[in-house]
């Protein structure tokens, strides 16, 4: 080997914060399966992408694991009966991004028995060919469940040359967040697995479990699974340290491999493709078992829960529904965030349904979300700079955005920004920084929309031009076709009267001889 | 003194001919302006500016015929970046013209449609489908909201309606500038 492995070494990335991470809160008890609620809500599109087409109609029976919407091109990925049930219908139902939002959800009224669908399991999976397992877990309805739910098809196609390391995140890095840390602890096996899998539909020699330093059990429970897969040598487990974020891909590779993916490249240029341990479980039960992923852990925690605890849930299960298996709301309780503390959403309702990228639900009180001293100018006092993990310079991006000056603020990579929200956590002034960044990408966004639409306008319309130029010359040259025709059939005539004058002549001085 | 004044006089002589064949040698091209201007343009192919196209406004700005103030869709954002490109002081919108609205797209009433394919043939962009006597319809990925087929549609079943944008992140509230300001905000 010319370079060192990924996972030879670990190393550091710049920045990152501290955080007192709050993760046994929810950790004291194992993972339970609520009980089933009323009605699940199944957002038609939970990942990045497309709506599939629809595939059940009101009031029809579906069975667990039956397809609910149609698998289109990787990135339209269907999504699948959580359980039997009979559809009640198809809504518009509110969905926790963009908040305020409606989406189409799909209504399913279990019937109690959970009775599943055939199972379709990919057998001899390693005797497969990476296509035919990318596509399996495509159909199976597999998205990114670190949260960002990328389809997973997505990420693993497309036979990128020297690609050799799949990398397994398992560093949770935002505080109160566990649900990661339970499903290794409980099914590191199966964890360990679905990373063979990953590697071997992704073309990559071996595996590299990443771990926070602080997981001790968790990494007994990994190597104890390894050795039963007898995968010693083809899957390493790797210890990065606790500094939030560096659960971000960007950050775990950098930690990995000590390199920085490129800012206009892709973790594949260095080799390497990450997932999330969640979605790893997920692909093996996709193989192994013939599961489509229909449920997830959730961590149900927070200074505003009764009972902090982690718990497999059904996509589609309102979090109100856990919050009350997890012995409902405390006193006081003013805010719940979907996701961690640091760059989570706060829910606008908690009727608002488990996708398959919910990882966290977290109820906090008062005294957490009282208003702290107000916002006070920018002092550049460089706080944020020192802290971005991106090394980006956030109170530059700052005023250029608050300035609407949003094509410098592109040339200074605001694109790049993770929002992680360490410049805003640390920042003396308590500005907002994070909304801010936010805006300013949602508003480069919407100007390369603008250009694209522009530029689909402009060839239209010089298109139509052209076809208008060619029928005006079309129209042309036909009128002189005709004219020319009417002078020649002239002459002709001409001619032709000429001819039978000249003829009869003749005959007449014929008949004079 | 003969000498100086001679040399002076030569060097400016030949400096002024330097300069003259380098004015014209590199002309600004033309062609390549009108583009650019163009390229500035949002392609709505509205006619508000009084010439039929984007196109023809760019190239009329070019020759300097018009002024860079008369684009509505474009904003005061294109009339900015505009006055960027050409070196000169940006100025307010033209109001006569028509006020900047978020885009736009038409949509046919197709029960009242009658099939007269005036609206298609208005259409700067082909954006209407439709036959003699058939039903028509906008294809709205395509259409830039121009308003054109509008008015020629003589059972009026044309409405402009606002394009189902996505949501965006609000600009958050502007940060007070001096911190009295923040105390008693």
């Amino acid at each position: 080997m010319d370079d060192a492995l990924p996972g030879d070494r670990i190393h550091g990335f710049h920045g990152g914060l501290k955080l007192q991470h709050h993760k046994q809160t929810a950790c004291q008890h194992p993972v339970e399966r609520p009980p089933l609620p009323e009605r699940l809500f199944i957002a038609m599109r939970q990942h990045q992408g497309e709506t599939g087409r629809t595939l059940v109609e009101t009031g029809e029976h579906v069975l667990k694991g039956q397809a609910l919407t149609e698998a289109g091109d990787d990135f339209i990925v269907p999504e699948h009966a959580p359980t039997s049930g009979t559809i009640e219908g198809v809504i518009d139902y509110p969905a926790a991004m963009p908040p305020g939002s409606m989406r189409r959800t799909i209504v399913l009224v279990p019937d109690g028995e959970d009775r599943p669908a055939p199972r379709q399991p990919l057998e001899d999976w390693q005797e497969r060919r990476a296509d035919e397992i990318v596509d399996h877990l495509h159909r199976s309805g597999l998205a990114g469940l670190g949260g960002a739910m990328f389809p997973t098809a997505a990420k693993l196609r497309g036979g990128w040359s020297g690609l050799h390391t799949l990398i397994l995140n398992g560093a949770e890095c935002e505080p109160w967040i566990a649900c990661d840390e339970m499903l290794m602890r409980e099914r590191a096996r199966d964890v360990v697995e679905g990373g063979l899998i990953l590697a071997h539909a992704a073309g990559a020699r071996q595996v590299v479990i990443a771990i926070e330093d602080r997981m001790g059990l968790v990494e007994e429970k990994l190597r104890e699974a390894r050795s039963a897969l007898g995968a010693e040598r083809r899957v390493r487990i790797r210890k990065v340290f606790t500094i939030y974020p560096e659960g971000g891909e960007r950050q775990i590779i950098q930690a990995l491999t000590g390199r920085e993916v490129p800012h206009d490249g892709l973790p594949q240029d260095l080799g390497v493709v990450v997932h999330n341990v969640g979605t790893a479980a997920a692909a093996r039960d996709a193989v192994v078992e013939g599961r489509p992923l229909v449920e997830r852990i959730v961590t149900v925690t927070g200074p505003g829960i009764a009972d902090p605890r982690n718990l497999l849930a059904l996509v589609g299960t309102p979090f109100a529904h856990l919050v009350e298996a997890a012995g409902g709301y405390r006193e006081g309780v003013t805010r719940l965030v979907l996701g961690g503390p640091m760059s989570g959403t706060a829910l606008p309702s908690d009727e608002i349904p488990v996708t398959k990228g919910s990882n966290c639900v977290l109820a906090l009180t008062r005294e957490e979300t009282a208003p702290t001293q107000p916002t006070l100018p920018c002092i550049n006092c460089g706080e944020c700079v020192r802290v971005c993990p991106a090394r980006l310079l956030p109170q530059t991006l700052f005023k250029l955005v608050e300035a609407e000056n949003y094509d410098d603020a592109a040339d200074y990579d605001l694109a790049d920004c993770i929002e992680c929200g360490c410049c805003a956590a640390v920042c003396p002034s308590h500005i907002p920084l994070v909304d801010f960044y936010k805006h300013g990408k949602d508003e480069l966004t919407r100007r390369r929309l603008d250009r694209r639409r522009a530029a689909l306008a402009k060839r239209r319309y010089e298109a139509r031009e052209e076809r208008l130029e060619r029928e005006r010359q079309a129209r042309r040259a036909k009128r002189q076709e005709r004219e020319e025709k009417l002078k020649r059939s002239e002459t002709d005539a001409k001619s032709e009267i000429q001819a039978a004058i000249e003829r009869a002549k003749r005959k007449k001085e014929g008949g004079n001889d | 003194m003969v000498s100086a004044i001679l040399t002076l006089t030569a060097l400016v002589l030949g400096i002024g001919a330097l300069l003259l064949w380098l004015g014209r040698r590199l002309a600004p091209d033309e062609g390549s302006l009108v583009e650019r201007i163009n390229g500035i343009l949002p392609q709505t192919q509205c006619a508000q500016c009084g010439y039929p196209g984007c196109r023809p406004y760019a190239q009329a700005v070019a020759d300097g015929e018009a002024d860079i103030n008369q684009c509505p869709p474009g904003g005061e954002d294109g009339v900015k970046m505009l006055a960027e490109l050409l070196g000169v002081e940006p100025k307010p919108l033209d109001e006569t013209r028509g006020e900047h609205k978020p885009p736009m797209v038409a949509v046919i009433d197709e029960d009242r449609c009658i099939g007269c394919t005036l609206c298609i043939q208005a259409c700067p962009v082909d954006a209407i489908l439709g036959a003699q006597r058939q039903m028509h319809t906008v294809i709205e990925a395509e259409c830039t909201g121009c308003e054109l087929c509008i008015e020629p549609c003589p059972v009026d079943c044309i409405d402009l309606v606002a394009k189902d944008e996505p949501w965006r992140w609000p600009r958050p509230d502007p940060i007070p500038l001096k911190v009295r300001e923040a105390a008693h905000g």
